[in-house]
């Protein structure tokens, strides 16, 4: 470890004392890996200025998997981009909220005190392994130039750990490989390089975002089965972005579902799938095909398009396209609320942002009201069979 | 002239999902071979192209060589005389086979004017335009690559304008202007620390050399330097865009080796096509700049030629041009192996 860990910028919650990593980690609440706390992103641009994530706030334990789901636009890759401290404040971004990674204020770090966590700390790896890897530089020296920046390694160590980084993800002849440029390799092999260089100084963080949407359906499931695998060999903490639930459903701890910038409802997975309480989430498990159902029949789409973050609809940001979207959904933007509240509440920590939360009686009032009046508060036409009873 | 020589960047994108052949473990020097061959055969069309053309051209003047060189006083006998030593009397398909055929001997004739061999009086002017040229365009690229990585990674801050609107201001000049400019400034003007015309070789006395070919490099640098800043700081802007320049971000590479590490190769090529394009310009001859300063190059010679009607040591002097200019593409051609590998297979 480094000995000059950035002290300046401890969370309040340490002890100046503690300089190792574990003492860190000891005088931590609740041994929370990664805090974020209502985080907020806007951009300006000419248009307007566009709120990108707002008032995010999460918490991710060490050895947990926590997945972001939501449509593009959602904000879920600049929230990411934010946690890690890619984006940050400057004369066309506004950044607030704060984020502490083991103790340290990721929020107020500078570039070098950032570039320190990076790689080492905290990896990340990208939606689309055909851009995210240098073109005119060998694999070998995209693995080794992470693991000697950060680990002192000689050259020749160096290129004997990438031999065994390239193999530990399931590439084979990982010694020609590492003589290779990225254009002599396929997609899915190129991601596991990419997951390689992340993983090359076992950080206690992986954010991944979008993993695999730019890969075969064939190699998504090897790829995630293999993010899968080492996050629980390494033991550790795994953000995993994506815009598909069924990725998730058997590989996460938690979800977080964002829509327009916000989060709309977290839960554990199985109280998710299990019970989801806000209608977007509803209407994103619905838009699965279901493995056992009849074939050729029309999937579930959610009507319209995710709101114009330059101009996001009043009160609730999901009302447009909600099919129970009443009066007050339009005016009023419901809080994020624990579903322990409602009647047959559920276990554990459970938080959504509805009025008329699916599975509840004001729900179903709410769905009877619209079915009769062939629309919803906000317009939309709404059918009977739209959402099965 | 010579536009289908231009070398081209090369188109780099491996079809994706494609799955990798066989490593090409000494590809790099078959790809090389290749393309040297291709250019050769290159160079021979061009050569033939452009001197046959310059044959043409200079059959079609108006002015008659043997007029000019037999002299104001000389009577039509005499005129006829010097047409038929100079075999200027037959036909202009049949000079140009029997040019070729020296050439081919490595024997360019000999200047209309002086008798001098045009090999000894290229041999005389090559070294001196080469010299301008190669350390103009090292200066140039020297102050325009610092510049241009600064004001990608900092655009529109000081150094970015401020090296903008110099360099504007430089290009829009014409660049006797801007020789001028520096005559008056260091050689008789406000100061007289370096002369302002003549040329002294290297050979003869270094130190004087270096101080009789400062200006007339600074003169030729400095346009190119402020479009070579230009080029590379829009190329690298949009390399810095890539997401493996923000894969190598969040591996915590500082912005010195993301810079010149990840950033620089990648958006080079286009400067490096231009860089080729203008050295093959400029050993055709900076014949602005060698007639400010009273430069020997080989620009010089080449205009002398049309005004005496000097057609063998124009002919001459157009073949240097033409080979100068393809064998740079070449290199060029060649460059683009070492910076890009992606260039390596398709071809």
């Amino acid at each position: 470890m480094r000995p000059t860990t950035p002290t300046a910028e401890k969370a309040p919650t340490t002890t100046d004392t503690t300089t190792g990593r574990h003492a860190r980690r000891e005088g931590f609440e609740d041994g929370a890996l990664l805090t974020v706390d209502d985080v907020h992103v806007r951009f300006h641009t000419r248009n307007g200025v566009v709120h990108a994530v707002e008032g995010v706030s999460m918490a991710l334990s060490e050895g947990e998997v926590l997945a972001v789901v939501g449509e593009s636009g959602s904000g879920k890759t600049v929230f990411t981009r934010r946690v890690m401290g890619l984006i940050s404040g400057s004369r066309d971004t506004d950044v607030e909220g704060t984020v502490t990674f083991d103790g340290i204020r990721l929020s107020e770090l500078d570039a070098k005190g950032l570039s320190k966590v990076w790689g080492k700390e905290i990896a990340l790896v990208l939606q689309d392994p055909m851009t995210s890897l240098n073109p005119v530089k060998r694999i070998g020296t995209q693995i080794t130039e992470t693991l000697r920046l950060h680990q002192n390694l000689t050259k020749q160590d160096a290129n004997a750990r990438a031999v065994e980084l390239l193999r530990s993800v399931g590439l084979s002849e990982p010694e020609r490989r590492v003589r290779q440029y990225p254009h002599e390799l396929s997609g899915g092999m190129r991601q596991r390089v990419t997951i390689a260089i992340a993983l090359s100084c076992s950080p206690r963080l992986l954010l991944a975002d979008e993993p695999t949407t730019a890969l075969d359906v064939t190699v998504q499931a090897q790829i995630l089965d293999l993010l899968g695998d080492l996050q629980s060999r390494l033991g550790m903490a795994m953000l995993l972005v994506t815009h598909d639930l069924r990725v998730v459903r058997s590989r996460s701890d938690r979800i977080a579902v964002m829509y327009a910038g916000r989060i709309v409802e977290t839960a554990a997975t199985k109280d998710l799938f299990d019970a989801p309480r806000m209608p977007y989430t509803e209407a994103l498990m619905n838009a699965v095909p279901p493995i056992t159902g009849p074939n050729h029949v029309r999937l579930a789409v959610i009507p319209g398009r995710p709101p114009d973050l330059l101009a996001p609809p009043k009160g609730c940001r999901f009302s447009p396209r909600c099919p129970y979207a009443q009066d007050r959904c339009l005016t009023e933007e419901p809080p994020l609320r624990d579903a322990a509240e409602l009647p047959g509440g559920a276990t554990g920590d459970h938080s959504f942002r509805c009025w008329y939360p699916v599975g509840t009686a004001e729900n179903v009032e709410a769905r009877r009201v619209n079915v009769e009046r062939g629309e919803t508060a906000a317009g939309t036409p709404v059918t009977g069979e739209m959402v099965p009873a | 002239m010579a536009e289908m020589t231009i070398a081209t960047p090369p188109t780099t994108t491996a079809p994706p999902g494609e799955t990798p052949g066989k490593a090409p473990r000494g590809g790099r020097r078959k790809a090389a071979v290749r393309r040297i061959r291709r250019r050769l055969v290159h160079l021979l069309i061009v050569l033939i192209a452009v001197t046959f053309l310059s044959f043409v051209v200079i059959d079609l003047l108006p002015g008659d060589a043997a007029v000019v060189v037999a002299g104001d006083n000389a009577t039509p006998a005499q005129v006829a005389q010097v047409r038929i030593d100079l075999g200027l009397d037959r036909p202009m398909i049949v000079r140009y086979v029997d040019w070729l055929g020296g050439v081919v001997t490595g024997d360019l004739g000999r200047s209309f004017r002086t008798g001098q061999p045009v090999t000894e009086a290229l041999a005389q002017r090559i070294p001196v335009t080469f010299e301008l040229t190669i350390i103009a365009q090292v200066l140039a690229l020297l102050i325009a690559v610092p510049l241009a990585i600064y004001s990608a990674y900092r655009p529109g801050r000081f150094v970015d304008r401020t090296s903008m609107t110099i360099g504007f201001g430089a290009a829009a000049m014409p660049q006797f202007v801007f020789g001028m400019v520096l005559i008056v400034v260091f050689a008789g003007g406000l100061t007289s620390i370096l002369p302002a015309t003549g040329y002294t070789s290297f050979f003869t006395d270094p130190l004087d050399n270096l101080r009789t070919i400062i200006l007339p490099c600074l003169t030729l640098m400095i346009a190119e330097a402020a479009v070579y800043r230009q080029l590379l700081r829009s190329d690298m802007i949009s390399t810095l865009q890539e997401d493996y320049i923000l894969m190598a971000r969040s591996k915590g590479l500082g912005p010195r080796t993301i810079l010149l590490r990840h950033a620089l190769r990648p958006s080079s090529f286009s400067l490096i096509t231009l860089s080729g394009v203008n050295i093959g310009r400029l050993l055709g001859g900076t014949v602005i700049v060698e007639t400010l300063f009273a430069i020997p190059g080989l620009g010089q010679m080449i205009v002398q030629a049309v005004f005496n009607r000097d057609y063998m040591l124009l002919q001459g002097g157009l073949l240097f041009v033409a080979v100068a200019y393809v064998v740079i593409n070449m290199i060029i051609d060649l460059l683009y192996l070492v910076l890009d590998p992606r260039v390596r297979r398709d071809a």
